[in-house]
């Protein structure tokens, strides 16, 4: 059973097609990635999504609802954690938790939220004293308070720094834990490799690549590297474990060192640039 | 009926608990009529001048929390996301437009009757003589004050100049209009102005329900001008309010 499911989906605003007819589903419980450089359409497509904007064309279903509509019903539903928000500054972080959690008709218990995203040492903070990350966490908790079965969350680590993100990370892992169905913007290529079960790739409003973050490595090859007489030498094989024995034998028989041998299997972030790479993007209007 | 409720407690959480909002729309007519019953005295067409000092900073409180309370608090949530946070979520806004409106109403009563209490303790100020034609007038006051706010609160870019610019509508018109104390000798031209301006119109209406006996009918010309004020505010409302941060 489909959470979501895009059909043909495009928006244009003015000259500029911000979104060129892209398709794709996302199975119940599944953390879901939408890759893509800035201008590339992630956001558009999430917004048409979560309700906020009209789209031009495709067909469009969230939990079984036309985000189009606008319903409360649909709005019950869902979690939306945005790029940047601030919220009231000088209510507590348990305050802010049931000032939301009054708009829901079945709202989960605002201490078991608040402890969930990690801020209960804060419970009586105000927001205005919180750090960056607790600040997020904060909007995090206010998403779930609702209990809702599907979570936007856009590019949710911006700005964070490493550690941040790591607690991040684990907070999305036990949404999935939670059963929770999520959709997740990024330019981070390592956030949607450690979280996402699929990913997307949008360049300039079309989808250019979609499967398990694995998959889409696979697909690429592996790549040996070495030092011969100073120079660099790079080998891509589809097959490094024959090449490197064949390799590694024939220094041994020659009585040769292979310097800086290594092999590197590409990361996502490869097989993304590579896409990237393929073809220039259209120019925007 | 229970989201109103919900809303409209969270509203008054959230006014109270902010010390510039408490200060700049509770406090500051407050402040000011202290500040001006000290400074002005004498009498005006035969009446102590403090009687138009608990009418005038009454229709300033007007345009102080309907106007520009409500814009500035409006385009401050809309500039951090806040009004997009809350649009994903299933309170409906015409829930969130009337609880936020309501919460100033309540503002307003409040100081309304803190205004007429320190007048009348501080300076043997008048006592309203019509009572429920006062509390009609300034709800219609206060409401067409609010249509404009929402309204300007669409045209106003961005957090920091909000403060600014409202004042700058509000303040000189309070002293055009007379809130501030009788306006006498204003020059013809300035005059013209004033009787333009929709607080002059309030400041008269407000006079005359509660110094005089006339009722709220003999200022049917003024009411009408208010009216337009706040119809023209609505319109302004309904083409450029936006619940999203301006693309920056």
């Amino acid at each position: 059973m489909s959470a979501i499911s895009v059909r043909e989906l495009r928006k244009s605003y003015g000259a500029l097609e911000a979104v060129r007819g892209i398709s794709f589903d996302v199975a119940v419980g599944e953390v879901f990635g939408l890759l893509g450089p800035n201008g590339a359409g992630k956001t558009t497509t999430v917004e048409i999504l979560e309700g906020y904007r009209p789209r031009d064309g495709g067909d469009v279903e969230v939990l079984g609802f036309d985000p189009g509509r606008s319903e409360a019903a649909f709005r019950e539903r869902i979690g939306v954690v945005l790029q940047s928000s601030e919220l009231w500054p000088n209510l507590t972080v348990r305050e802010v938790h049931r000032v939301f959690a009054g708009y829901y008709a079945r709202p989960r218990d605002v201490d078991e939220v608040v402890e969930l995203v990690g801020l209960a040492q804060k419970r009586d903070a105000r927001v205005k004293t919180l750090s960056g990350g607790q600040k997020r966490r904060l909007d995090l908790g206010v998403a779930l308070v609702g209990d809702p079965d599907l979570v936007f969350l856009d590019e949710p680590t911006t700005g964070f720094d490493p550690a941040a993100r790591r607690n991040a990370w684990q907070l999305v892992r036990s949404l999935r834990e939670l059963g929770k169905t999520v959709l997740l913007t990024t330019h981070y290529l390592d956030e949607a490799q450690q979280l996402a079960d699929r990913v997307a790739v949008l360049r300039a409003g079309e989808l250019v690549k979609m499967g398990p973050p694995s998959e889409l490595i696979g697909d690429a090859r592996a790549e040996i590297r070495y030092r011969r007489n100073g120079e660099l030498v790079i080998l891509e094989t589809e097959d490094p474990t024959r090449e490197l024995h064949e390799l590694t034998g024939a220094a041994l028989a020659a009585g040769y060192e292979l310097d800086g041998l290594e092999v590197r299997r590409p990361t996502l972030e490869d097989v993304y640039l590579d896409l990237m790479d393929e073809a220039p993007p259209e120019p925007y209007a | 009926m229970r989201l109103f409720a919900h809303q409209l407690r969270s509203e008054q959480l959230v006014f109270w608990r902010s010390r510039e909002a408490a200060i700049f729309i509770f406090i500051f007519p407050v402040m000011l009529f202290l500040l001006l019953g000290a400074v002005y005295s004498g009498t005006h067409e035969g009446r102590p001048v403090t009687d138009y000092l608990v009418t005038g900073l009454l229709t300033y409180g007007a345009a102080n929390t309907a106007f520009a309370g409500l814009a500035i608090s409006l385009v401050i949530r809309r500039e951090s996301g806040l009004l997009k946070r809350i649009r994903s979520t299933p309170l409906p806004p015409s829930v969130y437009l009337g609880a936020a409106l309501a919460s100033i109403l309540a503002v307003f009563t409040l100081q309304s009757a803190v205004l007429v209490g320190l007048g009348r303790a501080l300076y043997g100020a008048a006592l309203p003589v019509q009572p429920l034609a006062l509390v009609a007038a300034l709800a219609a006051g206060a409401l067409a004050f609010a249509a404009m706010g929402i309204g300007i609160s669409g045209v106003i870019r961005s957090s920091e100049g909000a403060s600014a610019v409202v004042n700058v509508l509000v303040l000189p018109m309070a002293f055009l209009s007379g809130a501030f104390g009788p306006t006498r000798n204003l020059p013809e031209a300035l005059q013209a102005v004033a009787d333009l301006l929709p607080l002059r119109h309030l400041v008269e209406v407000v006079e005359a329900v509660y110094l005089t006996g006339e009722g709220l009918g003999g200022e049917a010309a003024s009411l009408a001008v208010l009216a337009a004020w706040g119809a023209a505010g609505l319109a302004l409302a309904v083409r450029r309010f936006r619940w999203e941060p301006r693309e920056r």
